[in-house]
C-alpha cells in the first residue's frame, strides 16, 4: 500500500496527530499543572491546526475517495475556528469538581468529532461520506452524556444516540438504493449515471431524510430540543454550531453535485422543508422559559435559513452557507458563552428567569449577550443582517416564483424571531427582580472567547473581504 | 439463483419491521435492537446488489464490511449510555426518562 498517500491530506493527518499529541499528554501528565497545560496544549494545536487548513491546497488522495475541494479546505477553517471557541468557553466549566478529572477526554472526543466532520466535508465517495459522518456523531454522544451524574445529560444523551444511529441506518438505506442503480458510489460517477427512477428517487429521499435528521430540519428535529437542553453548555454550542455547519455544508454539496441530475425533485422537497422548519421552530421558541430549549429552536430555525442557500442552486449557494455558518459560528458561541460562564457562577440552571435583571449587576455581559441577539436576530449593522442577506439573494437567484415566495416566507418569519430574541433582552435590562444575579468577575478564558466572538459579529459584517474570500475560495 | 427482487423485498420489509419497532417500542434495548434490523436491511441491500447487478466489483462488499462495523461501534456507545440511563433513572422505559417537556 501506497502510504504517502497521507501526505495529501495534510488538514486531516495535522489533526490525528493533535490527536495523538493531546492524548499522551492527557496520560503523562500529572499534579496540579495539568489543567493549565492541557488546555493551553490543546488550543495551541488548534490555533496551529487553523494555520494549517488555511494554507491547504485542493487535494485528492486514495483514488478519488478523498476529494478535498477549495471551498471544503475553507470551511475546515470555519469549523476549526468554531472548535476552539468551544474549547476556550469550556474553560469555566472544565474547573468544575465533577468534570475535572475527565477534562482530556472532553478534548480528544472534541478533536475527534472535528476529525469525523473534515471527512465528512472532503469526502469524494459515499463510504468515506458516511464514515466521516459517524465519526461526527458517535463521540458527540459520548460528549453530550459527558455530565454522567445528571439525569439531562443521560436523557438528552440517549435521546441523541437512538436518533442518530436510527437517522444512519435510514440514510445508508437510501444510498443502498443508489448503488442498486447506479453500480457505484464515487460522486462523480454517480452524477455522471444517476437518472430519475422511482428507486433513485426513493433513495434520495431516504438519503434527504437520513441527513435531515443530523442538521434537525423539521419532520425530523424532534431530539433536538431534549439534547440540547441535556448536554453540557459547551458541548450545546459545539452541536448547534460546528457540527449542524459541516452537515449543512456536506448536504448542500452532494445536493448540488451528485443529486443534480435530479434538481426538480430535491428542489420542491427543499421548499417544503424549509418553510416548515423556519416557521414551526419559531412558533416552538416564542413558548420557551428555558434558555437553552429556546436556544435549540433558534438554530432549528437558523438551520432553515441556512438551506435556504442550498436551494438556489448557482454559484452564490456555496459562499453564501459558508458565510451564514462563520457568522452563525460568532453570534451563537457568544450567546453560549455566556450561559455558560452564568450557569456555573449562578445556581446551575439556565432558565431566562435566571437573567432578569442581569443589567443592574453584570452590565458588560448583558451588553455583549445584546449585540449577540442582535446579530442573530438579523438587525443591522451586525454580521447576522449580511448573512441573511446573501442567503435570500442566493434563493431568490433561481428565479422561479416559488422560490421568491420561499424567501418571502423565510423574510416573515424573521419578525416572530425578532420578538424572541428581544425577549432576552427584555428580561436582561427591563424585566424587575428582588434576588439578581449576584455580580462577578468571568475568567480569562471566557473573556478570550466574548472578545472573539463579538469581533466576529461586529467585523465580519463590515468587512467585506471576508465574503470575498469565501466567493474567492469556492470559484476556484 | 434467486432473483434481486427477493433479496429487494426481505431487505424492504427488515427496514419497515425495523422502523415500526423503533416507533412504537418503549424500551430503550428494544429500540435498538430495531435499530439493528434497519442496519441489517441496508447490509443485506448493498450484498445481494454487488452479487447480482455488479459481480466482479466490490464496493457494495466493502460498504457492508464498513457498516457492520460501524454498527458495532454505534451500539457500544449506545448500550453504555443506556447504563448510565438506568443508573440515574432506574428504569429503561422511555415513559419514566421524561424530566424534559415542551
Amino acid at each position: 500500500m501506497d502510504y504517502s498517500q497521507f501526505f495529501n491530506m495534510i488538514p486531516e493527518a495535522g489533526l490525528m496527530a493533535a490527536l495523538v499529541i493531546v492524548f499522551l499528554a492527557d496520560l503523562i501528565l500529572k499534579g496540579e499543572k495539568k489543567h493549565t497545560t492541557l488546555s493551553l496544549l490543546t488550543g495551541l494545536l488548534l490555533v496551529a491546526q487553523i494555520a494549517v487548513c488555511f494554507t491547504a491546497e485542493p487535494a485528492e488522495a486514495f483514488a478519488g475517495l478523498y476529494t478535498a475541494t477549495a471551498a471544503a479546505q475553507v470551511m475546515k477553517v470555519i469549523l476549526t475556528a468554531g472548535a476552539f471557541i468551544v474549547v476556550v468557553m469550556a474553560q469555566s466549566w472544565l474547573e468544575q469538581k465533577d468534570v475535572q478529572n475527565k477534562e482530556g477526554e472532553f478534548y480528544e472526543l472534541i478533536i475527534s468529532t472535528l476529525l469525523g466532520m473534515y471527512m465528512m466535508i472532503s469526502s469524494g465517495h459515499f463510504l468515506m461520506f458516511f464514515l466521516g459522518l459517524e465519526m461526527a456523531s458517535v463521540p458527540m454522544a459520548c460528549l453530550v452524556a459527558f455530565d454522567k451524574f445528571k439525569k439531562e445529560s443521560a436523557e438528552g444523551a440517549a435521546k441523541f444516540v437512538l436518533t442518530a444511529t436510527f437517522s444512519s441506518g435510514v440514510m445508508l438505506y437510501g444510498i443502498s438504493f443508489i448503488y442498486g442503480a447506479c453500480g457505484t458510489l464515487y460522486f462523480d460517477d454517480v452524477m455522471a449515471q444517476i437518472t430519475a427512477t422511482p428507486l433513485t428517487i426513493m433513495g434520495l429521499v431516504f438519503f434527504f431524510s437520513g441527513l435531515g435528521f443530523k442538521i434537525s430540519l423539521v419532520p425530523f428535529h424532534f431530539w433536538t430540543a431534549d439534547t440540547y437542553q441535556g448536554a453540557p453548555t459547551a458541548v450545546t454550542g459545539y452541536l448547534s454550531v460546528v457540527s449542524k455547519g459541516a452537515a449543512a455544508f456536506a448536504l448542500m454539496t452532494i445536493l448540488t453535485k451528485v443529486f443534480a441530475p435530479m434538481v426538480e425533485y430535491w428542489e420542491m422537497l427543499m421548499y417544503i422543508v424549509i418553510v416548515l422548519t423556519i416557521t414551526i421552530a419559531n412558533l416552538f421558541a416564542l413558548r420557551q422559559t428555558e434558555l437553552k430549549r429556546f436556544m435549540a429552536f433558534s438554530s432549528i430555525s437558523q438551520a432553515g435559513y441556512i438551506m435556504l442557500a442550498a436551494v438556489g442552486n448557482g454559484a452564490m449557494g456555496l459562499p453564501a452557507l459558508m458565510y451564514y455558518v462563520l457568522i452563525y459560528v460568532a453570534a451563537n458561541m457568544a450567546v453560549f458563552t455566556i450561559i455558560n460562564v452564568v450557569e456555573t457562577r449562578g445556581k446551575g440552571n439556565t432558565e431566562m428567569s435566571v437573567f432578569d435583571g442581569f443589567y443592574t449587576t453584570n452590565p458588560k455581559l448583558s451588553f455583549l449577550m445584546t449585540l449577540a441577539l442582535f446579530s442573530l436576530a438579523g438587525i443591522p449593522p451586525f454580521a447576522g443582517m449580511f448573512c441573511k442577506f446573501f442567503v435570500f439573494m442566493a434563493a431568490a437567484e433561481q428565479g422561479s416564483n416559488i422560490a421568491y415566495a420561499v424567501v418571502f416566507l423565510a423574510l416573515i418569519n424573521t419578525v416572530p424571531s425578532l420578538y424572541y430574541y428581544l425577549k432576552i433582552v427584555k428580561c436582561m435590562y427591563i424585566n424587575k427582580t428582588d434576588a439578581p444575579l449576584a455580580p462577578f468577575k468571568s475568567d480569562c478564558a471566557t473573556r478570550t472567547a466574548l472578545a472573539l466572538c463579538t469581533a466576529g459579529v461586529l467585523l465580519f459584517g463590515v468587512c467585506s473581504c471576508v465574503y470575498g474570500w469565501l466567493v474567492a475560495a469556492t470559484a476556484m | 439463483m434467486v432473483p434481486v427482487e427477493c433479496y429487494f423485498v426481505l431487505s424492504a420489509l427488515l427496514f419497515f419491521i425495523g422502523v415500526y419497532g423503533f416507533v412504537t417500542r418503549r424500551n430503550l434495548i428494544a429500540m435498538l435492537v430495531s435499530i439493528e434490523l434497519v442496519l441489517n436491511a441496508v447490509d443485506l441491500n448493498f450484498a445481494a446488489f454487488n452479487r447480482l447487478l455488479f459481480p466482479g466489483e466490490f464496493e457494495g462488499f466493502f460498504m457492508t464490511l464498513f457498516s457492520i462495523g460501524v454498527s458495532a461501534a454505534e451500539s457500544a456507545v449506545a448500550i453504555a449510555i443506556i447504563i448510565n440511563v438506568y443508573r440515574n433513572f432506574h428504569s429503561d422505559q422511555v415513559n419514566s426518562i421524561e424530566n424534559m417537556k415542551y
